[in-house]
C-alpha cells in the first residue's frame, strides 16, 4: 500500500480520490456550486465505466450498448416513482434486480457471437430498450419524465447535493475495490485469459461462456446502479440518457483512460468531463467564436487517441507493475 | 387493398434507400474489414452538399448530379486522411477513430452550413402523383426513388459480378493478402472502393432529403439500421444487405402504418400512435437478435 503510494501512478490516484473526496467542502469555499453538479456526474459515469471496464477492458468483449443499462436503472427508479413508490429500499433493489436480469437474459444471447457481430448485436440490444423508452408514452415518451428523487427516510436526503454526491462517491470506491478483487481473482483471470486467447482457455477447461456470462451480468448490475444514480442525480429521465451516442462516450472512456486498468476509468471520465468543459473557452480564447464548434477539435482528438495513444492516460503514469 | 399495396410500394422505396447506404458499409466491412460508423456522416454530408449545389444550379437533377462526384471526393479525402490507417487495426480502434470521425462531421456541418435543417424542394416535373394501377395513385417522387433505387442495385450487382473491379473486389473480400501479393494496387482499389461507397450514402441522403428533411445528425440513426441490415444479410453480402434492407424496410413501414390500428383494439388511440412506430423498430432488433442467436454470422455471412 505505502509502495504503490511512490510511484507516480500512485500519487496521482491519490490526489485525484483526496480531491473528489473534498470536492462538495472545495466547491463550497470558493462558491462554485455547478462545479458540484459536473463532479457528480464524473462520479456516477466513472461507475459506468468501471463496469463497462471489467467486460471491454478486462475480457475483450466490446459491448457497444452499456448506455442501456443507464436506461434501465433510470427508468426502473422512475417508472416506480412515478407509481407513487417513492422508497429508496424498494427501487434500488427492483432496478437493480432488472438490470441484472437484462443483462444474463442478452448476455446469454449476445455471447454466442464473436467480434464485429458481438459489438453490433449489444448495440441492436440497447437500440432496442431506446425504442422502448421513447414509446412508454405513459412516461414520457421522447420527452422524458421528471421524478422525484429516492427517499431513504433517516438515512440520508438525497436532494442535499453534498449528501448526494458523497454517496455516489462512496459507491463509486466500492466499485473500484470489487473491481480490483475482481481483476486479480482466479474468476478474473480466467475472463482475462479468455481476452487473450480464449481457444487456450478453453482447452485449459474452463467454461468460458459461463465466465463471460457471468462477468457480462455483474457488469450490467453495476451499470444499472449508475443508471439510478443518473435518475437521482437530474431528477429526470428520458431515453436520450441511453443513446447510441452515450455508449460511444463509455467506450472513449475507458480506452481515453487505458483500457483494463484499475482507475483507467476514472481518469478517462475525467479527462472526458474536462476536455467537454474546457475546449470551448480554450478555443474561443484562440479565436473568439470557435468555441462553439469545440467538437470539431474533439472528433480528431478521439481519431488521433485510437491511432497512437491505445494505452490511454495511465500508461502515461508509467509501467505497470501487475 | 390499395392502402395495403401503398404501404408496401413504401417500405420498398425506403428498403432501396437502406440499401444504398447498407452497399457501401458491407462492401467496406466485406474487403477491408473496417467498421465506418462515419458512413452515415457521409448520408448527410451528401444532402448539404446537394442542398447547396442545387440552389446554385436550380436545379434538381444537375445538383444532385453534382453532388454525387462532390460527395465521392470527400469519401476519398477521409479515405486517405484517416480510414487507411484503421485497416490494419482491431475493430475497438475503428469504432472509436469514426465516431469521432461522427463528432467531428456533425460540427463541421453545424460550421458551414449552421445548425438549423435545410429543406430540398421535391422537383417539379415529380412534384405530383402517378397512377401505378387504374385509379392508385402514388407520389411520383417516390416512385423516381423506388426506380432510381433499383437501377443502382441492378447496376451494383453487374459491378461486384461482371466487371474487373467487381472481381477484385470478390477477391479483396476473400482474401486480401494474397491479392496484394498478386500485383493489385489494394490501397487505390481500397480508396475506389471506399469512394463509391461514399457515392451510395451520398445518393441515398440526398434523395431522402425532399421526404425528410436535412439536419444535423441525420445520419447517425439511420446509421444504426443500415449497420443492422448488414449484420441480418451477412458481412459482406451485397445479396443479404439487398434482403435484408427489403425486409427491414417492411418492417418499419407496416409498423407505422398498421400497427396503430391494431393497437387502438386494446389502448387508448394517442398511446397507440405514439407506441407503433417504437415498436416497430424493437421488431427490427429483434429480428436481428433472432438472426443471429440462428445465424451468428448473419443470413449470407461467411462461416468460419
Amino acid at each position: 500500500m505505502m509502495a504503490a503510494l511512490r510511484t507516480p501512478r500512485g500519487i496521482a490516484t491519490a490526489l485525484i480520490l483526496l480531491v473528489l473526496a473534498a470536492l462538495p467542502l472545495l466547491t463550497q469555499a470558493f462558491d462554485q456550486r455547478y462545479l458540484l453538479s459536473i463532479g457528480t456526474r464524473i462520479i456516477i459515469w466513472s461507475i459506468a465505466a468501471v463496469s463497462l471496464n471489467m467486460i471491454l477492458g478486462y475480457g475483450g468483449m466490446v459491448s457497444f450498448g452499456h448506455a442501456m443499462f443507464f436506461g434501465i436503472g433510470g427508468y426502473a427508479v422512475g417508472i416506480l416513482s412515478a407509481h407513487g413508490v417513492s422508497s429508496g429500499w424498494i427501487q434500488w433493489p427492483v432496478a437493480l434486480l432488472a438490470a441484472t436480469a437484462w443483462a444474463a437474459l442478452i448476455g446469454l444471447l449476445s455471447l454466442r457471437t464473436r467480434g464485429l457481430y458481438f459489438i453490433m448485436i449489444t448495440l441492436a440490444f440497447a437500440q432496442l430498450v431506446y425504442y422502448v423508452g421513447s414509446g412508454l408514452e405513459a412516461y414520457g415518451g421522447d420527452d422524458g419524465l421528471n421524478i422525484s428523487r429516492s427517499r431513504f427516510p433517516g438515512l440520508i436526503d438525497l436532494r442535499d447535493k453534498a449528501s448526494f454526491y458523497w454517496l455516489c462517491f462512496a459507491l463509486l470506491c466500492a466499485s473500484l475495490w470489487f473491481c480490483s478483487r475482481y481483476a486479480n481473482s482466479r474468476f478474473g483471470l480466467v475472463i482475462r485469459g479468455a481476452k487473450s486467447n480464449e481457444l487456450r482457455m478453453t482447452a485449459l477447461g474452463f467454461p468460458v461462456f459461463r465466465y463471460r456470462l457471468a462477468a457480462f451480468t455483474i457488469a450490467g448490475a453495476l451499470g444499472g446502479l449508475s443508471g439510478i444514480l443518473l435518475a437521482n442525480e437530474g431528477a429526470y429521465i428520458s431515453p436520450a440518457m441511453m443513446s447510441w451516442m452515450k455508449s460511444g462516450d463509455l467506450i472513449v472512456i475507458i480506452v481515453l483512460g487505458g483500457m483494463g486498468t484499475l482507475f483507467g476509468p476514472l481518469y478517462g471520465t475525467i479527462a472526458f468531463f474536462v476536455l467537454e468543459e474546457a475546449l470551448p473557452p480554450v478555443l474561443n480564447l484562440v479565436h473568439k467564436g470557435w468555441g462553439e464548434y469545440w467538437m470539431i477539435v474533439f472528433g480528431p482528438l478521439l481519431v488521433l487517441i485510437a491511432l497512437y495513444a491505445r494505452g490511454g492516460i495511465d500508461s502515461l503514469l508509467g509501467r505497470r507493475h501487475d | 387493398m390499395e392502402y395495403l399495396l401503398l404501404q408496401v410500394l413504401n417500405g420498398v422505396q425506403l428498403g432501396l434507400l437502406m440499401f444504398l447506404l447498407a452497399a457501401g458499409l458491407t462492401l467496406t466491412l466485406g474487403i477491408m474489414d473496417l467498421v465506418n460508423l462515419a458512413h452515415g456522416s457521409l448520408y448527410m454530408i451528401g444532402a448539404y452538399i446537394a442542398w447547396t449545389l442545387i440552389g446554385v444550379t436550380d436545379s434538381f437533377v444537375l445538383g444532385a448530379l453534382l453532388a454525387l462526384p462532390a460527395t465521392f471526393l470527400v469519401g476519398v479525402a477521409v479515405e486517405i486522411a484517416v480510414i487507411r490507417r484503421l485497416y490494419a487495426r482491431d475493430h475497438l480502434t475503428q469504432v472509436l477513430a469514426t465516431f469521432g470521425l461522427i463528432l467531428f462531421f456533425n460540427e463541421l456541418v453545424r460550421a458551414l452550413w449552421g445548425p438549423g435543417g435545410k429543406s430540398i424542394a421535391v422537383p417539379a416535373f415529380l412534384n405530383r402523383t402517378i397512377e401505378i394501377l387504374p385509379g392508385v395513385p402514388y407520389p411520383a417522387y417516390r416512385f423516381a426513388i423506388i426506380l432510381v433505387g433499383a437501377l443502382v442495385a441492378i447496376l451494383l450487382a453487374w459491378l461486384v459480378a461482371r466487371t474487373r473491379l467487381g472481381m477484385l473486389i470478390r477477391a479483396g473480400a476473400s482474401n486480401r493478402r494474397m491479392i496484394g501479393a498478386l500485383g493489385v494496387n489494394i490501397e487505390l482499389l481500397f480508396s475506389l472502393v471506399f469512394g463509391l461507397g461514399a457515392v451510395f450514402a451520398g445518393l441515398a441522403g440526398l434523395m431522402a432529403a425532399p421526404i425528410a428533411s436535412v439536419r444535423i445528425g441525420m445520419g447517425d440513426d439511420i446509421l444504426i439500421l443500415a449497420l443492422v441490415i448488414i449484420v441480418i444479410g451477412g458481412i459482406g453480402s451485397i445479396k443479404g444487405a439487398f434482403i435484408a434492407a427489403m425486409v427491414v424496410g417492411q418492417i418499419d413501414i407496416v409498423g407505422r402504418a398498421f400497427l396503430p390500428d391494431m393497437l387502438k383494439t386494446f389502448m387508448s388511440s394517442s398511446a397507440a400512435s405514439s407506441a407503433a412506430p417504437a415498436i416497430s423498430q424493437v421488431l427490427v432488433y429483434v429480428l436481428m437478435a433472432a438472426v443471429l442467436v440462428w445465424r451468428p454470422t448473419g443470413l449470407f455471412g461467411q462461416r468460419t
